[in-house]
């Protein structure tokens, strides 16, 4: 349906920005690619005061490689990481993503920062900054505070972002090349949010994965990382089918707690989620 | 006035934006909750652009912005000050998809009709950006505008005919 009737103001500068969180209401929202707010609010489960565009700030749009880490600014776009040579060759589960990131449509707009701001249990992203250990850059008039992606997600749709803050940058060290990685999800047609999905990353030894690192979306109130279903994917890779998926099944019992919702019940998604960490196994140990 | 200078740190209910809309400057003051879609139908009566879902999810109202679709009901004209949007009565005008809109027609690729606009702006992108596509491809890249009919084997012939016609006129 329409939105509800809102102030809208574009900010010229990162200062502005601060300037305009301090003197806002307090349901005054950060208005990004909207590809997430828009859609709230057509819903109208958000009825903000005003929207503080901030889509016009250039210098939050990029992604670069300086020092050892990989920067990329939060207003990059999901269709920059899609086609980005630099994501392809040095951060490729982020590559492997982001097709799954709702429609073309949709990338062409939405941001990384704001799919991370708003932080939905199903989404990609925030699955993939804690696999990939991403630190998380949030400023204020203060200065920056960096924020681990394990301590960022905090619930449903909850983060540490404090008010007087807003996100700016993304910073990820890209792991040795011993490590492979691999992102999978199951939805009912492509682009639709997943019932269950994986981004995973296992280091390689020899023919062994020695270090598996499984983070689930969709599959709780927030991404998880499954610290038993790792521990028993490592000791069981060279397991056959059904033997490897049994253990890795009852392991991710212990790790997670989906909800049933319309879409798949909690013991389906649990089903897929041992599928794809099976598959997961399969794809690291070839 | 109620469209206050932005320096004033105040938001505004009305905001002016001056775009282009299929080659012609356009400035219109609006309601800065008015969404493009809207903005394209009520303001210059370009209702080509449907609005289906009207939360993002159908892809009737896909449009161009500075090149790339867009849904039109996800994108506050306010935010496209400065922009240059295409709908389907631009490129139809073009010609630019003229052999597609052709194909759609020989393999009787809509029933109702009204997602049509959408699918012919989203197969047009895939037709630029991916021009040795195939029918795996297609049916990927139009998943967000699957409508109501089902009917989507002709959609994905006529798109994927297209796709066969530009290689062979291009070799």
């Amino acid at each position: 349906m329409k939105f509800a009737p809102f102030d809208y103001v574009r900010a010229r500068s990162l200062a502005e920005v601060f300037d305009l969180i301090e003197q806002a209401d307090s349901d005054a929202r950060v208005l990004a690619g909207g590809q997430s707010l828009l859609a709230t609010l057509a819903l109208r489960l958000s009825e903000p005061s005003v929207l503080i565009d901030i889509g016009g700030l250039k210098e939050l749009r990029f992604i670069e490689e300086s020092g050892e880490a990989i920067h990329i600014g939060a207003l990059t776009r999901h269709c920059e990481l899609e086609s980005s040579t630099l994501v392809a060759v040095r951060l490729p589960l982020i590559s492997q993503a982001m097709p799954h990131v709702a429609h073309p449509a949709i990338r062409n707009r939405g941001t990384i920062g704001g799919s991370l701001s708003l932080a939905d249990p199903a989404a990609e992203l925030p699955a993939c900054m804690l696999a990939l250990d991403a630190t998380l850059i949030l400023a204020s008039r203060s200065g920056e505070r960096r924020v681990p992606a394990d301590e960022f997600f905090k619930g449903f749709y909850q983060t540490d972002i404090r008010p007087g803050e807003l996100l700016v940058r993304v910073e990820i060290t890209p792991k040795d090349a011993a490590w492979r990685f691999h992102f999978a999800e199951f939805s009912r047609r492509r682009g639709d949010y997943a019932m269950a999905g994986l981004a995973a990353a296992g280091r390689r030894a020899a023919d062994r994965i020695e270090q598996l690192r499984l983070v689930f979306l969709g599959c709780g109130d927030r991404p998880v990382r499954a610290r038993a279903a790792e521990i028993v994917g490592v000791r069981s890779q060279l397991q056959q089918g059904g033997e490897r998926y049994s253990a890795l099944r009852k392991a991710l019992e212990q790790d997670l707690d989906p909800q049933s919702d319309p879409h798949a019940s909690s013991a389906t998604r649990l089903h897929l989620a041992a599928v794809l960490a099976d598959r997961a196994l399969a794809f690291l140990t070839a | 006035m109620d469209n206050l200078p932005l320096k004033t740190l105040k938001g505004a209910r009305m905001v002016t934006v001056a775009m282009t809309v299929n080659g012609k400057n356009i400035t219109r003051k609006v309601e800065a909750r008015m969404h493009l879609t809207d903005f394209l139908r009520i303001e210059l009566d370009l209702t080509g652009s449907h609005l289906g879902c009207e939360h993002g999810v159908c892809g009737a109202c896909t449009v161009r912005v500075d090149g790339d679709i867009v849904r039109g009901c996800l994108v506050l004209a306010a935010q496209l000050d400065g922009s240059r949007v295409e709908t389907i009565e631009g490129i139809t005008e073009s010609g630019e998809i003229a052999d597609l809109q052709e194909a759609f027609v020989r393999r009787n690729a809509l029933q109702c009709g009204y997602c049509t606009p959408g699918m012919l702006m989203c197969a047009a992108e895939l037709l630029k950006t991916r021009p040795t596509t195939d029918r795996n491809e297609i049916r990927d890249f139009i998943s967000g505008n699957y409508c109501r009919c089902t009917g989507y084997h002709a959609i994905v012939d006529a798109i994927s005919q297209t796709v066969e016609a530009r290689r062979s006129a291009r070799d």
